[in-house]
Order: C-alpha cells, then structure tokens, then sequence
C-alpha cells in the first residue's frame, strides 16, 4: 500500500520535450517509475527518452493506459494541460509548474471539480512512494522505503523532513509536496486523510507555512479523526506581516493565519508541533519508538 | 504588484467604473495647472491634495518636513500651491509606512466629492478578492466605509457582507442587485450601485488582479455611486497578459536591495535584524529565519536563491546581505536536490576572493546533492569559515558566534 502513486502508476509527461520534462522524466525513469509516453502538441508519434510522444493526453490514455501525469508545461498554458488531463481521465495530475495566474487557477478548481481525479499543486515538488515511483524532482537519493508519510507546501523544506526520517533510521511511505500557491488542488487535509488511510503509514509529518487555513482545517480533522501521530512543523514565526514570501500563498492576511495562531491550533488538536525544523525528524523517532 | 491611487483609478475607469476625478502633479506649479483643467472638465471649485505612495493610512499621516497630512482639503485652486508644497518632495510616515516614511513623488488633484446637496453623503467600503478555502472570489462589502475594514471585522463584524462569485458566469445582476439592497440604497443610487459593482468585479477579472478595495465607495449628496480611493493589487504571475501594465511599476516605491536582487533572480526581502541569510526555496528560507531567531539572533532579510545557486548568485547574494551595516554574521543553508552543494561551495570561496576581506562570521550549511564534496571544499579553502552538514549544527553555530 501507499498513497496517490506506486509501482503500477502509468505515467505520463506533459511537457515532455522541454528542457525541464525531459531532465526529470530520466530522473523519474533511473528511478523505476513507469513513464509510459509523454505529452507535446504536434510532436505525436515521435519517441524521446526511448517512450513514445503523443499530440494529447486523450491519446496518451488510449494508447498506454496513463493514469497518472506530472505536468512541467510553462505558466502560460499550465492551466490548459490540467484541464486536458482532467477532462481525458486521468486520475493523478501533478502539476510542477510555477508561476501559473491565480485567476486561471479559479477556473481550473471550478473545471475539476466534477472530475474524478485528484491535482497535486501547482508550484509543487511532486510526490514520490519511496522505493517504487518517483513523480515528482525532488532528489531521490535521500528517500528510503519506511513508515512515515510527509506532507508539505514546500520543496527544500521537505527534503529537510525527508533526510532527518532517513538519518533517524524510520524512512517514508510517501512524500506528497502539495504547493505554495494560493488555490492548490489538495490540502493538507486531504493529504492528511490519505495517510491516516494507509494501513503502511504510521506517523505523519504535517509542515506548513504562514498564511491560509489549510493546517487548522487538517488540525481540526485530525482531531476528530486522528489515529496516528502527527508531528507539525510551521514556518515563518518571524516573516513580518503583509510581506511576500516567496510563495504566493505565504502572506499573512489576519490574526489566524501566522505562525503562532496555527501553531497554537495544531497544539490544542493534539499534534506534536516543534519550533525548529531542525528537530522533526527527533521527534517523530521518539513517538513511533 | 501595488500601483498607485491615480493609477488605479484610471484602471476602473476604463472599466466603466465611476471614480471621483482628478489630475497627476509633481510640482506645485504644475499641480496649479492640473487644478485649472480639472475644473475645466468637472466644474469643481474646491479639490482635495492627496499625496501618492503605496501606503495607507494618508490622511492621518504626518509629512516629516512639513507637518503636513497626506489628504488636505484645498478650498479654492489660490490654496493649491501653499498645500502641494507642504507634501510634494517630502517623507510621508502613516502607520503603514513605519518611522522612515515614504518620499513623496507626486499628488493627486481629486475633484471635491463632498458637496452639499439633497442628501447627505454616505460612505460604504467595497474588497474584491479570493477566498482561499472555496478558491473563488468574492466580493466584500460594508455600509462602514471610510474607516479600517480590520477594526469593523473586529467590532462589528455581522456589518460585513460577502458574494461569492461562480466562476463559471460572473457577477451576475441578482447579486449585484442583492449588494445594493444590503446598503440600504434606493432610486438612483440604487441603480448606479448595481453598475459599479458589476463594472468594478469585471475590471477585477479583467485586469487579474489579486486584491481590490475601495474605501470609501462614496454616495454623494446628488446620489451617484463613485470611488474616492481605491488599492489595486496586481497579480504577478498574470503580468505577461497586460504588458501595458509594466510602466505602472514605480521602482522608488520599492527597496533598491529588492530591485537588485530581482535583476539577479533573488527573491530577497529587508528585514531589521542582525543576521544575514541566503537559502535555496522559500520555505526553507522561512524555516531558516526561524532557527535563528531560536538561536538567539534576529533574520536581517529573507532570501531565496531558487534553483540558480551558482557563483554569480551566491556572490550577488552576499554583496545585498553585507551592505547592512547591522548584520553580524550570516548564514547560508543550502539543501542540494538538483542544486549541487559542491557548486554552491566553489561560488562561495569564489565570493570570498571577488569581494575581498569579509570580517564577518559566515555559516555555511550544505546538504544533499554532493554535500560531503562541498563541505571539504570549503574546509580546505583556508577561509575563514563555520560549516555544518545538519540543520541543527548550523544553529549551534549561530548560536556560538552570536554570543
């Protein structure tokens, strides 16, 4: 078991023969991942990488069975290529992309919503299940197969988490890098579901960052249905107010949305908040000891 | 991206938005002749001086050298030249500039709006933005206008309204309709609220803006419906859909650390403390802010280097932090995925040489791709600097050199 991704995903690139697709599908590729064809209008029936290229996404289901699509189209026409593998069928779309207009973004979560399919991002690093797919460009050498599912907005951030469980021996079911953008398709709650779901996942590790109400909502849940161990993470204790922090998503609009006010939330929820990023890994070794 | 109250303005008003009028001036003389024109084309005898930052808070702010306040009243156009001198060329500090204050490039020559007449005036505020949780925007409103929409939420929040708008058609009349009746409007008044609202949620979509408010929304003792201020946020990520919006951009307004650090493809952001850092991904860099505030220190910036660290970044990045003359030491975290923390290591002994003599205590933490290479590099390069392979070491050393 895992969540979102394994071994028998059937993946597809969009975006496949840009600079970015094409150095990530090998890395995806050296990792295992099953990387059926990719994505590029009016190059179909062309290889590259050694896997066939398709003019749509349509095509791509039809003819390889994709389920899965990992999306590194640039800003202007992300939108676009999310809504194509919505509509085509596919069932897991991870999408990279940073920069994508908010307002196209309104339109894409109204388009999918009657969609059977789940969207990871934008703006994300992806999701990897350790030791069976990488979908995503974070680094796959820090990652080992173990019990703990990681959930994040943040791509650095995460990798940090990710190699503070490996060096204290524990590892990871799955990783899921949700997104820094103000709309993302999955929230932390609905990662956090998925993990407390997944009979291999013993703890989770929840990390956030100033701005949104996505943690107390996951806190809220997780309170009321939690029955594994979270630990917490939030940063930006110290970004000043209104000021824009790299990630659209991260500006504190009001009192609820600081560090402190999600911190304190997460605490009454029962989750086992740190201060510093540098003791997630300690903790979670302590708790699942 | 901020633009100005004018510009904003000239924006709605493309829109078929009504706003209260007025004229562009960056000197008292000029600021004469603007006055003259807009009484040409409005009839307006009395006009209200208002000074042109990014900020709020204008008309209870103080200009520095004068004493003067951001809005001021002129009635007359023989009171125009003594006020624009009072305000123009002068450091504006409202409680959202902080102590420094904002310099004062240009005022706007409104027309006065608050006439008398058969009623009295009446102010509403009005917020175009996105609800983050449903991920659609509404439309925020409230018959407090004119006052600070933050104190109404808190004192008398059922007074704040929302419409949330369906993506899929629009603002739509009913809603517009259902805004005007919420505001107690009637008549003529009624009418043009429908239009302005409908007119202002269209130049929202139109122009892909992140943030609108107007406040007030005036009803003038005549009953029309117009913007007196209005705050436009633009959204970045939208900009390559409106070149014509890129001369809006005024780079006084901004720091001159932030405008170069852009020029390199640095997200940086000055802040007051006194330790330096520079790390690869946002949210890393918010962590890191943190570690040393639990260190003991103070983050002097935030500073993303993204997936560019290299030697030229890395040197541009420390010639921004070290031009603060309170940072006392600095801190770079590095966690190498497709960065290579042994290319980050070269960039900084290279710094090093290029700048010169830094007498300042440096930190720095490589992880992940190459680590161990880097830290090697950077141990054999005779420089005079901490390194560290975990998070938790590079905070210790905070720590030490901080004490």
């Amino acid at each position: 078991m895992s969540v979102l991704i394994n071994k028998d995903s059937k993946v597809i690139v969009q975006g496949f023969t840009g600079g970015e697709g094409t150095f990530h599908a090998g890395q995806m590729i050296d990792y295992g991942t099953d990387i059926v064809g990719g994505v590029t209008p009016g190059k179909g029936g062309t290889e590259h990488l050694g896997k066939p290229v398709f003019n749509t996404v349509s095509d791509a289901v039809k003819e390889a069975g994709a389920n899965t699509s990992i999306i590194f189209v640039p800003p202007p026409f992300a939108a676009d290529a999310i809504m194509e593998a919505a509509a085509a069928g596919i069932k897991v779309i991870i999408a990279i992309t940073e920069g994508i207009p908010t307002s196209d973004m309104v339109k894409v979560k109204e388009f999918i919503s009657d969609k059977d399919c789940t969207l990871i991002g934008p703006n994300c690093p992806g999701v990897i299940t350790a030791g069976e797919a990488k979908v995503g460009i974070m680094p796959a050498f820090i990652f080992t197969k173990g019990t703990v599912g990681i959930i994040s907005k943040s791509g650095t951030l995460t990798y940090e988490a990710v190699d503070q469980i490996t060096k204290a021996g524990l590892g990871q079911t799955t990783a899921i890098g949700i997104g820094g953008d103000p709309i993302i398709g999955t929230s932390t709650k609905d990662a956090v579901e998925l993990f407390m779901n997944d009979p291999e996942t013993e703890g989770i590790i929840m990390i956030g960052e100033i701005g949104g109400n996505m943690e107390a909502e996951a806190a809220r849940w997780i309170r009321d249905n939690g029955t594994k161990p979270v630990v917490g993470f939030i940063a930006g204790e110290t970004a000043p107010v209104g000021k824009r922090m790299g990630h659209a998503g991260a500006i504190i609009g009001g009192a609820d949305d600081t560090a402190q006010a999600k911190k304190a939330i997460m605490r009454e929820c029962g989750i086992h908040v740190v201060d510093s990023p540098a003791e997630i890994g300690a903790k979670m070794a302590e708790l699942l000891k | 991206m901020n633009i100005h109250e004018y510009q904003a303005k000239n924006i709605l008003k493309s829109y078929g938005v009504a706003i209260q009028e007025g004229k562009v001036a960056k000197s008292p003389k000029g600021a004469v002749e603007e006055a003259k024109l807009l009484t040409k084309e409005t009839g307006t005898e009395w006009f209200v001086v208002k000074a042109q930052i990014h900020a709020g808070g204008r008309g209870k702010g103080t200009v520095k050298e004068t004493g003067s306040h951001g809005v001021v009243l002129a009635k007359g156009i023989d009171k125009i030249e003594e006020i624009v001198k009072g305000i123009v060329g002068g450091t504006l500090v409202t409680k959202q500039t902080g102590e420094d204050g904002k310099k004062v490039n240009k005022v706007l020559i409104a027309q006065d709006v608050y006439y008398p007449g058969d009623c009295e005036p009446e102010e509403y505020y009005m917020g175009v933005l996105l609800n983050r949780e449903t991920g659609r925007n509404v439309i925020m409103y409230s018959t407090e206008g004119g006052m600070d929409i933050e104190t109404v939420a808190e004192e008398t929040p059922h007074l704040i309204h929302k419409e949330e708008i369906d993506p899929k058609v629009g603002i739509q009349p009913f809603q517009a309709r259902k805004i005007a009746f919420n505001l107690g409007l009637e008549g003529k008044a009624f009418k043009e609220m429908t239009k302005f609202v409908t007119a202002l949620y269209n130049a929202y979509e139109g122009t892909d803006s992140s943030m609108f408010e107007i406040n007030p929304v005036l009803k003038t003792s005549d009953s029309r419906i117009i913007a007196v201020d209005a705050k436009v946020n633009i959204d970045d990520n939208a900009l390559y859909r409106h070149p014509d919006f890129k001369e809006l951009r005024d780079l006084s307004e901004e720091n001159s650390d932030e405008i170069e650090a852009g020029k390199h493809d640095l997200n940086f952001i000055k802040l007051d403390g006194n330790v330096g850092c520079m790390v690869n991904g946002a949210g890393l860099a918010m962590a890191t802010m943190d570690i040393i505030k639990l260190s003991g220190g103070d983050p002097a910036n935030f500073l993303d280097v993204g997936g560019a660290a290299n030697a030229v970044t890395v040197e541009a990045g420390f010639r921004i932090i070290l031009r603060d003359p309170n940072v006392k030491a600095i801190l770079l975290n590095i966690f190498g995925g497709i960065v290579r923390c042994d290319r980050v290591a070269a960039g900084v002994v290279e710094a090093y040489k290029s700048i010169g003599e830094i007498n300042i205590p440096v930190i720095v933490r490589l992880q992940g791709t190459n680590a161990v290479e880097g830290k090697e590099l950077i141990d054999n390069s005779g420089l005079k600097v901490h390194s560290a392979i975990t998070l938790q070491e590079a905070a210790d050393l905070v720590e030490k050199v901080m004490k």
